[in-house]
């Protein structure tokens, strides 16, 4: 009957339209719930970090800590750069030009951590006159790329850049 | 018969349950007030000056980061002028690799610097009276933002009869009259940077929008919420209510 | 648990239903005859398994965040209130909802004291909320000691010190729940780890509360048993599971209106000040919900009387199905019984402003009457009714009352 198919539409509407609100409110009200464990505010201004290179002799290189990793800020020789420079791209498991790794040639600014398994690699050591991991035997060279051993890619470079001179803001 | 008398009962319940002699407190029109209530960036901003340039000498606020003054909902200065408000102050930081302590300019992360190392020193250095940190002074003491005012404006000559030792002053809102600060804010003791007339009913206004906001930085954001999340309740409710009378229908007897 | 013999339409469902008897459970929750006439006083059980949910989920998150340490613990909450995403709104939520909870639960203590919800076939549903009710006033006390604040700290330190009054081993006790010589670190960090436990004790004790409540089914505002299922009973889905939504939807409003606009106004300004066992705040007092049983525990000049007091005015909640013996359930036929409710109801609250005011003159007079007559009325005036009431005739079913007219 008419009458009754419109009862009956009216009430599913009611019904439809209460499920509705309601459930956009049970989500909103979820968000927040997941949201406090994202980084707090405290944490996320703390998310960059400003280095004083300005002390660092060339072949020295320093560790900060930034976002509770390991940076190395290394200053390299010439013999170094000129070392990453000249390998080949056929040779790296992770292929990447040195020139797309630093803003400065002089400065390597990358994350120490080893792109295996999470150990922070020795510097100056390795078969690659860069670092190696004790962990799982990775040799990194003096761009910090993979050149033997388990870990997949070259070590992170982090966002980063020269305030001046003498300072590199990460992150 | 009993409805009425638990009706006067609650009233008399809500109506003053004040029983320390408190003189009544003044009053201002805060921007802040009310479910609509909203903070004046300018005056915010006047009242850190004010903070910084009279309070801070004795006061801390140590729950603070400089970075809060560029938030949403604050005072909002800029980036730069909260990047050059921070490193205005040199900051403890450390050990270094030596094992010392050394200083550097601030940074917006950094928590408020604080006048003394310690409440000891701080007392110590105030005849013994702690000058309490002002981080949630605002929502410590009963009456709010009208008691932080009335206190900052409320000192007088004290009566004949009242003796006062050395160090104590008369104030008629402070609970026992007696306050070892010293009155804080004379006329022109700041130029504001706006160039606003800084009378001492300016600065006390200003501090205490500024004091409010430190003990309630998020109050904006709270009351925004409220209002979404107390109509959103509203249409819920008359939904939930036709869709309950529609079910209930069903029924013939309703009870 | 009734049988029943439900199937559930899936082959998976059936699978699993003959494992773990969920689905008959669910059914049995949606058909469950409820009594048609049930009204808005009813809704507050319902509106209380919602409080306590929220408090367990708001309180886990906010445990992401807190320090359970004396140097830290004020801090900690600074940090949520102003750092933590949304840390501000889960904290009111949490603390405006301890006191929700506690409104909520006194509507529904007192509908069962107007409606003879105690009465037999009902005592044991009784005796667990008591349970249920001591349990979230340990849990709310150690709740309200965690910021660390003026008021927690001595709030704390009054209480605990109440168990030296305990004849011998008294000291002991308290030296015990301290784990130290006076309320410190040890202190706090055991409430801490209790506060998290307690809500779990009591999540089980509501459902043993809803179990035993299933065997007669619900009172009623008439007071008569009713069989169930009949044309006098409801299924609780979809009848009562929409008045319920309902109900706590408006209970929902006036608690937001607490925590988007007066979010500090049922608390105390003092407890905004960091803890200072040197200095003792002007006057001592719990949050509201407690004050009741301060002001009984005050009116006694000894403080081992005060002590005994205190938890008899709680105990005695207990004995009530004993206490009170009408046969007739519900104050509406009760009229005697009905105008001793309200003087109970004017009796708590005036103890409770008592409880708020300061331990002398005028106050303490008056919180003594009060303490005097709530025991009066239940030692005496209940029993008393139970034999000499001339109660008003009663339905012979839930339906004549509304027909009458």
């Amino acid at each position: 009957m008419d009458k009754g198919e419109k009862k009956t539409n009216r009430r599913d509407f009611l019904f439809t339209a209460s499920y509705t609100i309601g459930a956009v409110g049970v989500g909103a009200t979820i968000w927040p719930f997941v949201d406090q464990m994202n980084p707090d505010r405290s944490v996320k201004a703390l998310a960059t970090t400003e280095v004083d290179i300005s002390q660092i002799e060339p072949g020295k290189s320093i560790t900060v800590l930034w976002r509770g990793k390991p940076v190395f800020i290394k200053r390299r020789t010439e013999a170094e750069i000129s070392e990453a420079q000249s390998v080949s791209l056929e040779e790296l498991k992770h292929p990447e030009k040195d020139e797309d790794r630093v803003k400065k040639s002089e400065w390597l600014v990358m994350l120490g951590v080893c792109t295996h398994l999470g150990c922070v690699p020795l510097s100056d050591k390795g078969e690659y006159n860069g670092w190696f991991c004790p962990c799982h035997g990775s040799h990194y060279d003096t761009s910090g790329r993979i050149r033997k051993g388990p870990a997949p890619v070259n070590m992170e470079i982090p966002k980063y850049e020269f305030v001046d001179n003498n300072t590199i803001k990460i992150g | 018969m009993f409805k009425k008398i638990l009706i006067v009962t609650l009233f008399i319940f809500y109506s003053g349950n004040s029983f320390a002699s408190d003189k009544e407190l003044l009053k201002v029109d805060w921007s802040f007030k009310g479910v609509t209530g909203k903070f004046d960036r300018s005056s915010l901003q006047r009242g850190y000056q004010v903070y910084k340039e009279v309070c801070s000498s004795c006061h801390s606020m140590r729950l603070l980061s400089y970075r809060n003054l560029g938030e949403k909902g604050g005072p909002e200065f800029s980036i730069t002028e909260v990047k050059n408000i921070a490193s205005s102050f040199e900051v403890t930081d450390g050990p270094d690799s030596q094992g010392e302590m050394f200083t550097r300019p601030g940074r917006p992360s950094d928590r408020f610097v604080s006048m003394y190392p310690n409440v000891e020193a701080a007392t110590a250095a105030n005849g013994g009276a702690y000058p309490p940190d002002m981080s949630v002074l605002v929502k410590s003491r009963k009456g709010g933002a009208n008691y932080i005012y009335s206190v900052l404006m409320g000192y007088d000559d004290p009566p004949q009869d009242l003796k006062l030792d050395e160090g104590v002053y008369y104030n008629k809102y402070m609970d026992g009259n007696k306050i070892k600060m010293a009155k804080p804010l004379m006329e022109g003791i700041v130029t504001y940077s706006d160039g606003t007339n800084a009378t001492e009913e300016q600065m006390a206004k200003d501090v205490t929008a500024f004091l409010t906001w430190a003990a309630e930085p998020h109050l904006e954001a709270r009351h925004k919420m409220g209002f979404k999340v107390i109509i959103f309740l509203i249409i819920l409710t008359l939904l939930v209510y036709f869709s309950m009378k529609r079910i209930w229908s069903r029924i013939d007897t309703e009870v | 648990m009734s049988d029943h013999t439900y199937t559930p339409s899936s082959k998976f469902g059936k699978w699993f239903n003959d494992r773990l008897p969920l689905l008959s459970l669910s059914a049995h929750l949606r058909e469950y005859p409820t009594p048609k006439n049930l009204n808005y006083w009813w809704t507050f059980g319902g509106i209380l398994t919602f409080c306590l949910v929220a408090q367990i989920v708001t309180g886990v998150v906010l445990g992401m965040h807190y320090v359970a340490h004396v140097d830290m613990a004020f801090d900690s909450i600074e940090h949520i209130m102003r750092d933590v995403n949304y840390g501000w709104l889960l904290r009111y939520i949490h603390s405006n909802g301890a006191s929700m909870f506690f409104l909520a639960v006194y509507i529904h203590i007192f509908r069962a004291l107007f409606y003879g919800s105690y009465k037999s076939p009902r005592e044991v549903i009784w005796i667990i909320g008591m349970l249920i009710y001591i349990l979230m006033m340990a849990t709310a006390f150690m709740g309200y000691v965690l910021p660390w604040g003026q008021m927690s700290f001595w709030g704390a330190t009054v209480i605990t010190n109440l168990f030296s009054a305990v004849p011998f081993i008294g000291e002991s006790i308290t030296t015990w729940l301290w784990g130290g010589y006076s309320v410190d670190n040890p202190t706090l960090t055991r409430f801490f780890s209790l506060h998290y436990l307690f809500p779990f004790i009591i999540l089980g004790l509501v459902i043993l509360h809803i179990w035993a409540l299933h065997v007669p089914g619900n009172n009623n505002p008439v007071g008569i048993e009713i069989k169930k299922p009949s044309k006098d009973t409801v299924p609780f889905h979809p009848y009562i599971t929409i008045k319920d939504l309902f109900a706590l939807l408006i209970f929902l409003i006036i608690f937001s209106g607490f925590i988007f606009f007066s979010p500090n106004i049922l608390g105390h300004p003092d407890n905004y000040i960091q803890a200072n066992p040197i200095v003792t705040p002007t006057h001592i007092v719990p949050e509201w919900y407690l004050l009741p049983f301060y002001a009984i525990l005050r009116s006694v000049p000894d403080k081992l009387g005060g002590v005994i007091l205190l938890f008899a005015s709680i105990f005695i909640l207990l004995a009530l199905p004993w206490l009170d013996r009408s046969k007739v359930k519900s104050a509406i036929f009760r009229p005697i019984y009905k105008q001793f409710f309200w003087i109970l109801i004017i009796d708590v609250l005036v103890l409770g402003y008592m409880g708020a005011m300061p331990a002398e003159g005028t106050y303490l007079l008056i919180a003594r009457v009060g303490t005097i007559y709530y025991f009066l009325h239940f030692l005496v005036i209940l029993p008393l009714l139970s034999s000499v009431e001339k109660t008003d005739p009663v339905p012979a079913n839930i339906s004549e009352p509304v027909l009458k007219g």
